[in-house]
């Protein structure tokens, strides 16, 4: 029934996916029934060199991690857009080049401004 | 009728693959081992033959500790994220002519896709197990692997306007026709990038920092053991060999080779896959491990600039030689 909907060629990747995740589980459960399971708290406590962990774990951190982010956003984008312009490449001749330029060209002012006000060091 | 031919297909590839990540650790250990003047493992069968298989078994019946202040749905789902998302870029990699699960037209955006998916795997990882190593691993991870794909992506820029497409198998017979019958001479500075892009995608030395054992314990995977740990391993391999794969197809020219070998068609692709991996272990062994902003700046300042320059370069010489 599903296989149907799908066009053909993804079948494969589709079953792939499932197989995989049977994989994964299955492993993961009949393992269940031949390993050692003996837990007690101080097993169970979460790694911290030996000690009681001393606060939540899920604290805060640097804000460089969100402005990474945030630039890799606008670059994958960027990455995107150059996909379907390069693929057709030899059909659009010089207006495209130019065209792209234009747009590489608009991106590294931003890449010049984030260098700039050092977002992308990481230490100053 | 035609589910049971792939789901066979299927059953192979994941044999023979999983044979590959077991092996890929057994030479690795070997390799290293006599780099550094020593014997690597020797106990378990002749020359340590057997050693991943006793690995494997084990992994397999240690226990599994789940840690009180996990998330456990989380906890259990990442490393299986991890593996389907490698697992399912093996489809669309075509090993010799006509040797390839799912021929789709936008092959290399789907594997970029995948390996995207799996930076899931290892920052839920990193936040479901609450423990401060996993999180900051997990953190680390997540920023590494984001910039470095950026440079990835628009190393491979160059590779789609030279061949016209995405899908692998044209990518491997355009190179064929072309003037030097690889990528690699013309896109020198798009393999440079791709190279070290590659190691840093895989999380390998010298950018290994989301498990750098030294400060974070063992990075994400800290709070795992036993088979799950295993799993994120396998998942670790089978995206390195993804990775070779995507090297050989888009610069050394896939299943192409100075001669053909009968009845075995993939044999220059498998050779060359097996030199990148040499080439990871190789820098395994010889260098140290990157400082954190370090490992920033080389991606954002250095091959980032680069891999833009390669495709106005690669545009320009196109435009004006036709």
């Amino acid at each position: 029934m599903v296989a149907q909907n799908i066009p053909q060629e993804y079948l494969a990747i589709f079953i792939l996916i499932i197989f995989g995740i049977l994989f994964g589980v299955i492993t993961l459960y009949v393992g269940r029934f031949f390993r050692i399971s003996r837990p007690y708290h101080e097993k169970l406590i979460a790694y911290e060199s030996g000690n009681e962990p001393t606060e939540a774990p899920r604290m805060r951190f640097s804000i460089k991690f969100y402005l990474i982010a945030i630039l890799f956003v606008v670059f994958d984008v960027e990455s995107i857009y150059l996909y379907p312009w390069a693929v057709v490449y030899d059909r659009l001749g010089l207006f495209a080049l130019v065209e792209m330029m234009i747009f590489i060209f608009l991106l590294l002012v931003g890449y010049v401004y984030a260098w700039k006000k050092e977002v992308l060091q990481w230490e100053k | 009728m035609q589910v049971i031919i792939i789901l066979i297909e299927i059953l192979i590839l994941f044999a023979i693959v999983m044979l590959h990540v077991a092996y890929a650790t057994y030479f690795e250990r070997k390799i290293i081992g006599h780099m550094q003047v020593r014997l690597g493992p020797m106990r378990v069968g002749w020359h340590g033959l057997l050693q991943p298989i006793a690995d494997g078994i084990k992994s397999f019946f240690k226990e599994d500790v789940v840690p009180e202040q996990a998330d456990v749905f989380t906890f259990r789902a990442a490393p299986i994220i991890c593996l389907v998302a490698m697992m399912t870029s093996l489809a669309v990699l075509p090993f010799a002519k006509g040797w390839v699960l799912a021929d789709i037209n936008i092959g290399l955006l789907f594997i970029f896709a995948m390996s995207s998916l799996s930076s899931y795997g290892v920052i839920l990882a990193g936040w479901a197990s609450n423990s401060k190593f996993t999180f900051l691993g997990g953190l680390r991870s997540m920023a590494q692997v984001i910039s470095y794909e950026i440079a990835m992506g628009l190393s491979l820029v160059g590779v789609m306007m030279m061949s016209g497409t995405l899908n692998l198998t044209k990518i491997v017979e355009a190179q064929g026709a072309s003037f030097s019958g690889m990528y690699v001479f013309p896109q020198i500075i798009a393999f440079f990038v791709f190279c070290v892009a590659m190691l840093a995608e895989t999380n390998r030395v010298p950018f290994d920092l989301p498990e750098a054992e030294t400060e974070l314990v063992s990075g994400y995977c800290t709070e795992y053991s036993g088979m799950r740990y295993a799993i994120f391993f396998m998942a670790e391999y089978i995206g390195m060999m993804v990775m070779a794969s995507i090297g050989t197809i888009c610069f050394l020219g896939g299943w192409s080779g100075p001669f053909e070998v009968a009845l075995f068609p993939p044999f220059w692709f498998v050779a060359k896959v097996y030199v990148f991996m040499f080439f990871f272990i190789w820098i395994r062994a010889t260098l140290p491990r990157y400082r954190y902003d370090q490992l920033m700046e080389v991606g954002w300042k250095l091959l980032i600039p680069l891999a833009l320059g390669n495709i106005v370069l690669t545009g320009f010489i196109k435009a004006f030689t036709g």
